[in-house]
């Protein structure tokens, strides 16, 4: 099908293109201006971008089909504009067997909206013992290898488990949190906590392991990104680990730009995420990182949970917010914030993340696939159970309205929603 | 933010879920009331009809023995039906939530929910759900907060001190884990008392404590003299041995009260516990029968705040 797009705005991180103009697909891909097309969709008042990446969104396949489906979060995805996104492998089993991941992929590519890119655990159950087989992971198709959420408590293994991904120079996607000092905790161990009376996690428990980390990488040349960065530290030592000229990245989850643990209010158990929600002053460095560059990109760490999960005292709820449809708006709200241009805003979760995911979508050059969101920056969503599509209905947001409304979602030059 | 849960449209207790956040005359109105019913506790016939015909559910998702008695010695001296369940027990470890539970028994037609749990907030959880009529009183919820308690301490305190605007109380021991110490800072800052400290070694003070307006000490000797009111705190036996104290000899010897430490303080100076006591680990036997303790008296007086905070909340 050819689709020309007529009267938009094109903002195109990747090459800093900000204007007026006409986008032509043929091919499933972007290309030179054509004749006759099958379809043209008008953008008036409407931005026309590279659809988004996600670089972390659980889709709760295989295990966990209470929470979501396959189909609700693709649903939920292209709802947002999401056109590629990366799930991490705590599933249930977790992604450590390349049959799983086989089987990952085709069902996603059945579902055909978002394209799906797997990240394989790194060690086996994730229990941070053995390590996987991940030559025979990466040709399944798994981009990088992480722990996820799930503990690392032995550093021998962790060296190893660097030495061997290095090898073959693979990614590892290491959240970095000594398991010791989070051990019990819930929340950020400060005056908050210490008021709601709740189990903290130090910051230092973030800083201790990237640290540890880092002399990994010195050590070993593995190639590691840094997930869901939480703490002021952190940035700082990230901003030094570049200066340095080590190959490291980094993101941040996209609530951790907006809310603090301020947020927690009476309990409020949507506001239960890891890494917890830290002070204020974290969330302002995570944001100053991010529009330095300091933190490459950001993602909406998307985790469905059911109200059985949520409706407990907050240390029992389970952790997670969902994430897929707010990741658009959410990111303008920092731009806007921070009074970024357009471009800059959208970077993060385009050219940025498809640089961290090793992909060639994330711009708009002729050539690229034909992944791309159209929306209406003035448009509003009001959050809510009945708006979500996701099965997960639970976010710190809820109740808000926010601007940046996906009009249309193409995803390899097929338009997947629409609205 | 969301409003004050525990206070209803015109600013009323609706529940009773921590006293952080209650106004001054909320809390001084408990205490007064409390004062009230405290002759009805001396009286022959110790009964008053104020919940008459209202159901009082004790649910004690933790193991106690002291506070669900009080409460229901309270309840019952309102003329109100008292039913005790230990949840601990029961329901939860046949796997029914928590509001399922609540749900259940708010079937059963309840007034009042008496709500002791180990997970802090977990009132706060049951009170967004229970119907308008229905009333939520937070006997402890992890290391949140114990309202009563903190209420009965402040009661006390009036009782023998009569005002705060002069007085200097120490908090001794496990602040960390402990409810009962939340609970009695916020009240105390609230009615205006001038200086509260916390006394501990570090392992044993959170992160930030003092952000809740205490001044704190680790020498227990520097941080006892001049004070009014002593307000020691229990060590569980599970925190004694670990990465948090090396022995309960130790602690005894650094911040158990004695007789002789507590001579550091004012001379009429009161001794106060939540109890259970740990005789030999944060507290002499000397000085919890001798003349400063009003360990005992405080129980007595738990009677009365419950009553005052069942019937207060039953009215709004």
């Amino acid at each position: 099908m050819k689709i020309a797009i007529r009267n938009a705005r094109i903002v195109d991180p990747a090459s800093g293109r900000d204007g007026r103009g006409e986008l032509y697909i043929a091919g499933g891909r972007i290309s030179e201006e054509f004749g006759k097309p099958d379809r043209v969709i008008d953008a008036k008042g409407l931005v026309v971008a590279p659809g988004f990446i996600d670089i972390a969104a659980r889709l709760r396949e295989p295990g966990f089909e209470y929470r979501a489906t396959l189909e609700s979060e693709m649903d939920a995805a292209v709802a947002g504009g999401v056109t590629s996104l990366a799930c991490p492998p705590d599933t249930d089993p977790p992604l450590d067997e390349p049959g799983l991941v086989d089987m990952l992929r085709r069902r996603a590519k059945a579902i055909s909206r978002a394209r799906v890119y797997p990240i394989g655990a790194l060690t086996v159950k994730l229990e941070g013992e053995r390590l996987t087989e991940m030559a025979q992971l990466a040709e399944a198709g798994c981009v990088a290898f992480t722990q996820a959420n799930a503990p690392l408590a032995d550093t021998q293994v962790l060296w190893r488990a660097l030495q061997y991904a290095a090898t073959f120079g693979f990614p590892v996607w290491l959240r970095p949190q000594d398991a010791w000092l989070a051990k019990g905790g819930v929340s950020h161990d400060g005056e908050v906590a210490t008021r709601l009376g709740l189990p903290g996690i130090p910051a230092f428990a973030e800083t201790i392991a990237m640290a540890a980390v880092l002399e990994l990488v010195r050590a070993t040349g593995a190639r590691v990104h840094f997930c869901r960065l939480s703490t002021a530290g952190a940035v700082e030592m990230m901003r030094s680990a570049k200066r340095e000229g080590l190959h490291v990245t980094c993101d941040v989850g996209v609530h951790h730009l907006h809310l603090s643990d301020m947020d927690l209010g009476y309990f409020d158990s949507n506001c239960r995420l890891e890494p917890p929600l830290r002070s204020p002053r974290d969330r302002d460095a995570l944001s100053r990182g991010l529009e330095e560059g300091v933190l490459d990109c950001v993602c909406s760490d998307h985790t469905p949970v059911d109200d059985d999960g949520k409706h407990l005292p907050f240390a029992e709820a389970e952790p997670g917010a969902t994430g897929l449809e707010l990741l658009l708006p959410l990111t303008l709200k920092w731009g806007e914030a921070r009074k970024l241009p357009l471009a800059k805003s959208l970077a993060r979760i385009t050219s940025d993340a498809a640089r961290i995911l090793g992909v060639s979508s994330g711009r708009l050059a002729i050539g690229a696939p034909a992944d791309i969101a159209i929306f209406d920056p003035a448009g509003t969503l009001r959050v809510s159970a009945d708006t979500l599509k996701s099965q997960g209905k639970h976010t710190p947001f809820v109740g808000y309205e926010l601007a940046g409304r996906v009009r249309y979602t193409l995803v390899a030059g097929n338009v997947v929603y629409e609205t | 933010m969301e409003r004050n849960p525990q206070l209803n449209a015109n600013g009323e207790l609706q529940h009773l879920l921590s006293i952080e956040g209650l106004p001054r005359d909320i809390l001084t109105q408990i205490l007064d009331t409390a004062e009230s019913f405290a002759g009805v506790t001396e009286r022959e016939v110790k009964k008053v009809p104020l919940l008459r015909g209202k159901s009082v559910f004790n649910l004690f998702f933790e193991p106690s023995t002291r506070t669900r008695t009080t409460f229901e010695i309270a309840a019952k001296r309102l003329s109100a039906d008292v039913i005790n369940l230990n949840i601990a027990l029961s329901s939860q470890t046949k796997g029914e939530s928590l509001l399922d539970t609540v749900a259940n028994l708010s079937a059963m037609q309840a007034d009042i929910f008496v709500v002791r749990h180990a997970s802090s907030g977990a009132p706060f959880l049951i009170a967004r759900h229970v119907k308008p009529h229905e009333h939520v009183v937070n006997a402890g919820d992890g290391r949140h907060a114990h309202p009563t308690q903190g209420l009965l301490d402040l009661y006390t305190l009036r009782h023998y001190k009569k005002d705060f605007g002069r007085l200097i109380v120490a908090i001794i021991g496990d602040v960390l884990h402990s409810r009962v110490a939340r609970s009695l800072i916020h009240g105390l800052t609230t009615l205006g008392t001038p200086e509260v400290r916390v006394i501990g070694p570090q392992t044993l003070l959170p992160t930030g404590v003092e952000a809740l307006g205490v001044k704190v000490f680790h020498d227990m000797r520097e941080g006892l003299r001049d004070c009014d009111a002593v307000v020691m705190l229990r060590l569980q036996n599970e925190r004694m041995n670990g990465a948090l104290l090396p022995s309960a000899q130790e602690f005894f010897k650094h911040y158990g009260l004695t007789l002789e430490k507590l001579s550091l303080a004012k001379p009429d100076a009161i001794v106060m516990h939540p109890g259970p006591m740990n005789r030999g680990v944060e507290i002499d036997s000397s000085v919890a029968d001798g003349p400063h303790s009003v360990i005992l008296p405080q129980v007595t007086f738990g009677i009365a705040v419950r009553m005052a905070v069942m019937s207060i909340v039953a009215g709004n």
